[in-house]
């Protein structure tokens, strides 16, 4: 036999034949794999480029202690603290109502429903999560305000803060609830099973076993569903109107971060000039803020996944 | 054995009653019936409400016409039309990248530090704002690509917004393939495309289209990053092809709802259960999808 021949028999052998199709449709995989690390790099990008040419012309530091925010006034201040307040503030009223609503509904679902009642109540829940956030706005507008808030709280505006954060509120309940309910579940049942073992009720074994043991979970979907609030746009745009305002007042009108990006994108403003630019530096700080909350939340599922897994 | 069958069942046997009976156990378990309460009531008011506006206002004229400056003559057909082509055009940007970066990551990534990065960028992803994709949208597609303020600008952006949601349920159904048909096809000398494409791709896709119609379903509702990107919130003209100027669906309902008029009110109302019952649709067809179609294996 010749060395030629011997060759490729021990090349079909080992499998060792270089297969070149295998390798394109192999990098044109890795390529679909690298689209999602361009993406981030797209945002990054895009957003830094903008805000650059933003941070040229008005200083850092008086964007980020101005108590006014008016880039069409005469002359213009740029000051991010009545758009950074009130998406702060509405962010934070409305875990007020998702950390509760959400947590209890963890713990009925991981602790207490039968199957069956599970069964039935999760995809409801997860109902509430695919609606709209539009939809949610048009709820705060036209029923949390009119019919719940202003019988009940007077001096309530047609658009006020609050209305936003009751309907971010319940937009974010399914996501804290799925996320902590994981948790929960992530812990052995043998922790629960030494507790009842001792003669421990239900409600014992849920918050002095369970809840603690999942702690680190809770505590990341808590910081999720804030990460989420600080970034709903449509509920705020719509129900908290569009003025800035730098107040702690939930019943007036304030505008967010996001809610200024939509309301310069609804006009023709020039690409180029500052206020085009305004909505870049704008987004640029809520993704810092997002982002450090979305990395917080991700490494404490992470240390929960490390001790039970 | 599932959590809730022994929490349910263990502290009959295991606890005296008396525990579970005390007024604090009951007023605890009440308080978390409470919980779920709430959602589910501001679920069913929400339907309720916007069924009772919207209802009279849903008929042929509403569908077929363009919009109006009178309430009772607006339309909602060109957002119709710009809501398909946004829905046709995500599905087929995002679908093959997000499989394709699904079958890497699954299949054939050497579990390393790129992959673990790879794996912890794409849920970062997932939690990013989409308000933010809309300025990269702006930045990216319809300046930099020079696509204009059109469908396809629209399309890129909402297929960048709904892979992340693509990528992580199609893993979910390659993981469900069980390794023995991988090793059948490598004994019989496929090569690893081959049992990829042969064998695993026509055993997940089920579990895929599920994550497509999921991730749809999200871009349906999406309004910032359309509205970021410079899609009209009027736009009076049915879009003929993917580089025109478009509305949608969910712009349009946030148009109506900013107007002053009160009658508009209920135009956006319509909108909405025009959009509520697509979304119906579409999650029928995704439970359907997994119902007909799915192997256990």
């Amino acid at each position: 036999m010749t060395v030629a021949a011997e060759q490729a028999i021990a090349r079909a052998l080992t499998g060792r034949r270089r297969r070149y199709g295998e390798r394109l449709v192999r990098t044109l995989l890795l390529a679909c794999g690298v689209l999602s690390v361009a993406t981030t790099l797209g945002i990054v990008a895009s957003l830094t480029f903008e805000a650059v040419g933003f941070f040229r012309e008005v200083p850092v530091l008086d964007y980020l202690t101005g108590t006014s925010w008016g880039p069409t006034f005469r002359p213009p201040s740029f000051g991010v603290l009545p758009l950074l307040g009130a998406t702060v503030l509405i962010g934070l009223t409305s875990m007020l109502v998702a950390v509760p609503v959400g947590l209890g509904a963890a713990v009925y679902l991981a602790e207490y429903a039968r199957p069956g009642a599970r069964r039935v109540l999760k995809p409801v829940l997860e109902v509430l999560a695919g609606i709209p956030t539009v939809v949610f706005g048009y709820f705060a507008l036209t029923f949390l305000t009119p019919t719940l808030l202003q019988r009940l709280l007077p001096g309530t505006g047609v658009f006020n803060a609050l209305s936003a954060s009751l309907a971010i509120g319940i937009m974010a309940v399914p996501l804290v609830a799925s996320v902590s309910e994981d948790a929960m579940r992530a812990v052995p049942q043998a922790l629960r099973e030494g507790a009842f073992a001792l003669g421990a009720a239900r409600r014992t074994v849920a918050l002095r076993v369970v809840v603690p043991a999942a702690l680190s979970g809770i505590a990341a979907a808590v910081i999720l569903g804030l990460s989420r609030a600080i970034g709903e746009t449509m509920i705020v745009a719509i129900a908290a109107g569009q003025m800035p305002n730098l107040s702690i007042d939930p019943r007036e009108p304030m505008q967010t971060m996001t809610a200024y990006i939509v309301q310069i994108s609804q006009g023709d403003t020039p690409y180029g000039s500052v206020e085009y630019r305004t909505i870049f530096a704008v987004g640029a700080t809520l993704f810092l803020l997002t982002l450090g909350l979305n990395a917080a939340s991700l490494r404490l599922v992470r240390r929960l996944r490390e001790r039970y897994e | 054995m599932s959590a809730p069958a022994v929490a349910g069942r263990v502290p009959a046997l295991a606890t005296g009653r008396r525990a579970e009976r005390s007024l604090g156990a009951l007023a605890f378990h009440l308080a978390l019936l409470l919980a779920l309460l709430v959602a589910l009531l501001t679920l069913a008011t929400l339907l309720v409400d916007v069924a009772s506006k919207g209802a009279g206002w849903v008929d042929r004229g509403f569908l077929s016409s363009l919009d109006s400056r009178f309430p009772e003559r607006a339309g909602i057909r060109p957002a119709l039309v710009g809501t398909a082509w946004l829905m046709v055009l995500t599905a087929l940007i995002s679908f093959p990248l997000g499989v394709g970066a699904a079958i890497y990551l699954e299949e054939m990534a050497p579990r390393n530090r790129l992959a673990g990065f790879l794996e912890l960028n794409v849920a970062n992803l997932a939690a990013v704002p989409s308000v933010i994709y809309g300025l990269l949208g702006l930045a990216a597609f319809v300046r930099a690509m020079q696509l204009g303020r059109s469908i396809m600008a629209g399309s890129l952006t909402l297929a960048l917004l709904i892979l992340p949601v693509i990528i992580v349920a199609s893993r979910e159904a390659l993981r469900a393939v069980p390794g023995s048909i991988r090793e059948a096809a490598y004994a019989v000398g496929a090569t690893s495309w081959q049992v990829t494409w042969r064998q695993v791709l026509p055993a997940a896709l089920p579990g895929m289209l599920t994550g497509l119609i999921l991730g749809l379903s999200r871009a349906i509702g999406e309004t910032a990053p359309l509205i970021t990107l410079g899609a009209l919130t009027y736009v009076n003209f049915v879009p003929r092809h993917p580089y025109d100027r478009f509305t949608a669906i969910p712009i349009q309902i946030y148009n109506w709802v900013s107007r002053p008029q009160t009658e508009y009110q209920h135009v956006a109302a319509a909108g909405i259960i025009l959009l509520l019952g697509m979304l119906l649709a579409m999650n029928a067809l995704a439970i359907y999808l997994r119902n007909r179609y799915e192997r256990r294996w």
